[in-house]
């Protein structure tokens, strides 16, 4: 009996706590990662202060340190380019869901070469890049350019130096279309790269291969665009030659079978489809299952569904996909499922949706 | 204001209240002075622990002997090895060292010798500003404007004329990428030249006149005052300015990010891209999510932290065995 009063009574001062707490106005949310998604990440940030009032602090460290920040709880929410595997989550306690879609795009500096005129295959840019192809005029690349005048020049590969998100999904694409590149390279942040130098940041890769010239690097789509870059036109896996644009991105991401994802593990590279681009990659936030802050955890969903709501135009503006609405949808169902107050209360209910 | 100096010199207490007073004061002033000097070798020690504590789970597992000669930097199968880094830090400095010290000794020359008296000063101030750029600039100079410069005027022309020498023809052949360990050296110089300009030229200034103007009146030339006069009297301060410019080409982190193409490999040749222990750590700590691969790279900063103190004890070495035979020779 006293047992039994005294969980009453548990529950109904955890009940309470948990009212108050969500009734305090939490201003301020943190995270830290990902370094790609960070230009459309600040730009909701500052729509969602001027219309809530709510300050969202954003550190780009990049996605391990997301990973290292969240895990110390040091931050509100993590932020990561490469999904973490289901087994990762569970063992740390998190969920992950997709946030925005961005692409990686091969550039070239060849003098007479402009965007989209030099047409790639999956297999010759890992042959490229591992080194084995030297030249540009070599025949790999000549077979597949029969209309270019390709120079007798040394090609100058440009990688990542620091380990990124982007290296992560270029290299998951090189592993999935050449089986030399999985057996003797592999699908990393960071990689043992056989040639080449590196640049630090999309920005250090894309000066780099604009410095030297014969050089072929990879960088994010609103880099290559920014700074007008020669991109190359890559084979998918459909066997059709595309040009990396937001269309062919969303195109890439309308075959992914979310809903059979576990834990929202999804790699976009290499979709079927006639015009997916086939390195195109989903970034991806990271929470605790167990809050131990309720009322801060559901400050941050607010504002991520905010943005799925409010941030589409935001996102196309600067260069990424949004994510499709029924990928949102599901989204916010598991977040009502999964998420909960350290004494079991949900965090999030669908009817909070936007 | 009249007090009495005693023999030796100091000031006698004569007033036993302010004589209490002054002498806890400067009891208080010791102990404080002690706590600040006690400080800096509490740090010293509190970061060599902490990086042996960090770097311990690697060393373990590759042993650090293992961990220092081999050259395999792979985080995919999580196997490291610091050759590479090693190889850059140690070639980038000496190379700085190689272009820096002729340089910096002339210009120190220059300054207290040969300029005019109305030019010593713009110079000198010019060498102090130099001193204060940020590393950083110097990064960005280097890549947008030397590396591209040196690639299309500098580069070709070397590989042409020099890379056919015997010995070290191999040092200049490569692709002209204007990146690379000789342009990380070379800004690297640039950067430690003020420094090293400036402790000579301030050592240089301390020979008496005296020697200088005995040496002339004998009929010496500029070169023998300076080569056997000047430079005898000054050479533990000039071997610490060295040091110095060495302890910071070591280090530097930043500028050499930029330019030396931050690549894994041990290469013959200067032209090729490499890597150096700080800039390793640069890139790649934010992402480093693996528990053996964050404890290789704090195990890299061991490297260096051993490093630069081996060089430091080889400068005090080689100064104690300098005296030692000024000692003999006198």
């Amino acid at each position: 009996m006293l047992k039994l009063i005294s969980r009453g009574l548990m529950v109904a001062t955890a009940t309470f706590a948990l009212s108050t707490a969500a009734a305090a106005d939490v201003n301020e949310i943190s995270g830290a990662g990902a370094t790609f998604p960070y230009p459309v990440y600040g730009k909701w940030a500052s729509a969602y202060q001027k219309e809530t009032g709510v300050k969202f602090n954003y550190q780009a460290i990049g996605s391990g340190g997301g990973i290292k920040q969240i895990s110390a709880k040091t931050v509100d929410f993590g932020a990561s380019d490469a999904p973490l595997t289901p087994e990762k989550l569970d063992e740390i306690g998190l969920m992950q869901f997709p946030m925005v879609m961005g692409g990686v795009v091969p550039v070239v500096h060849i003098d007479g070469i402009k965007a989209g005129d030099l047409k790639l295959s999956g297999e010759a840019l890992a042959d490229i890049f591992m080194g084995k192809v030297k030249k540009w005029n070599d025949s790999e690349i000549a077979e597949l350019n029969p209309d270019l005048n390709l120079p007798d020049k040394a090609i100058t590969v440009v990688h990542r130096s620091d380990g990124s998100g982007t290296t992560w999904i270029f290299t998951n694409y090189l592993s999935k279309v050449s089986s030399d590149w999985k057996n003797e390279i592999g699908n990393e942040k960071a990689v043992k790269w056989p040639a080449g130098v590196g640049g630090k940041g999309n920005q250090g890769v894309a000066s780099y291969v604009d410095r030297i010239n014969g050089s072929i690097g990879y960088v994010e789509y609103a880099y290559a665009l920014q700074n007008k870059m020669a991109y190359a036109q890559l084979e998918n896996h459909d066997g059709n030659y595309v040009s990396p644009t937001a269309e062919n991105f969303q195109a890439a991401a309308a075959g992914a079978d979310w809903a059979n994802a576990d834990g929202f593990y999804m790699v976009l590279t290499d979709q079927p489809g006639a015009n997916s681009w086939p390195i195109t990659g989903a970034t991806f936030i990271l929470v605790y299952k167990q809050a131990s802050k309720p009322e801060v955890t559901q400050a941050v969903l607010k504002f991520f569904d905010w943005s799925y709501a409010n941030g589409d135009d935001m996102a196309n503006k600067l260069d990424y996909v949004p994510m499709p609405d029924s990928v949102v949808k599901l989204v916010e169902k598991t977040w009502a499922k999964e998420i909960k107050g350290s004494n079991g209360n949900d965090v999030w209910t669908v009817s909070m949706s936007n | 204001m009249s007090t009495e100096l005693t023999t030796d010199g100091s000031i006698p207490a004569t007033d036993a209240r302010t004589g209490r007073t002054g002498h806890l004061a400067d009891k208080a002033f010791r102990g404080l002075t002690q706590f600040f000097a006690l400080l800096v070798a509490l740090s010293v020690l509190g970061v060599f622990i902490t990086l042996l504590v960090g770097a311990w789970p690697a060393l373990e597992q590759y042993g650090f002997f293992n961990f220092l000669t081999t050259n395999d930097w792979n985080p995919v199968t999580d196997v490291y090895g610091a050759v590479a880094p090693i190889y850059g830090t140690l070639v980038t400095s000496l190379l700085a060292l190689l272009i820096g010290v002729p340089v910096s000794f002339g210009i120190a020359l220059f300054i207290t010798e040969l300029a005019p008296v109305w030019l010593k000063r713009p110079i000198g101030v010019a060498i102090e500003l130099l001193a204060a750029v940020p590393s950083i600039i110097y990064g960005m100079w280097g890549l947008f404007v030397f590396a591209p410069w040196f690639s299309e005027n500098v580069q070709p022309w070397m590989t042409d004329n020099l890379g056919d020498w015997p010995l070290i023809g191999g040092l200049f052949q490569g692709p002209p990428m204007g990146i690379g360990m000789f342009t990380a050296g070379l800004i690297l110089a640039i950067m430690i030249i003020p420094f090293m300009a400036a402790v000579m030229r301030d050592v240089f200034e301390t020979v008496p006149p005296v020697y200088k103007e005995s040496a002339y009146g004998l009929g010496g030339t500029t070169w023998e005052v300076v080569w056997k006069v000047v430079l005898p009297y000054t050479k533990i301060g000039v071997v610490g300015g060295i040091m110095l410019g060495l302890g910071r080409a070591l280090g530097e982190t930043m500028a050499v990010t930029f330019v030396i193409g931050n690549s894994h490999n041990v290469s013959g040749s200067l032209f090729m891209p490499g890597n150096t222990i700080s800039s390793t750590l640069a890139n790649e700590f934010t992402e480093a999510d693996g528990a053996i691969y964050t404890s290789s790279l704090i195990s890299l900063g061991l490297v260096l932290f051993l490093l630069t103190f081996v060089v430091l004890a080889i400068a005090k070495l080689m100064l104690i065995r300098l005296k030692a035979k000024e000692g003999k020779a006198s």
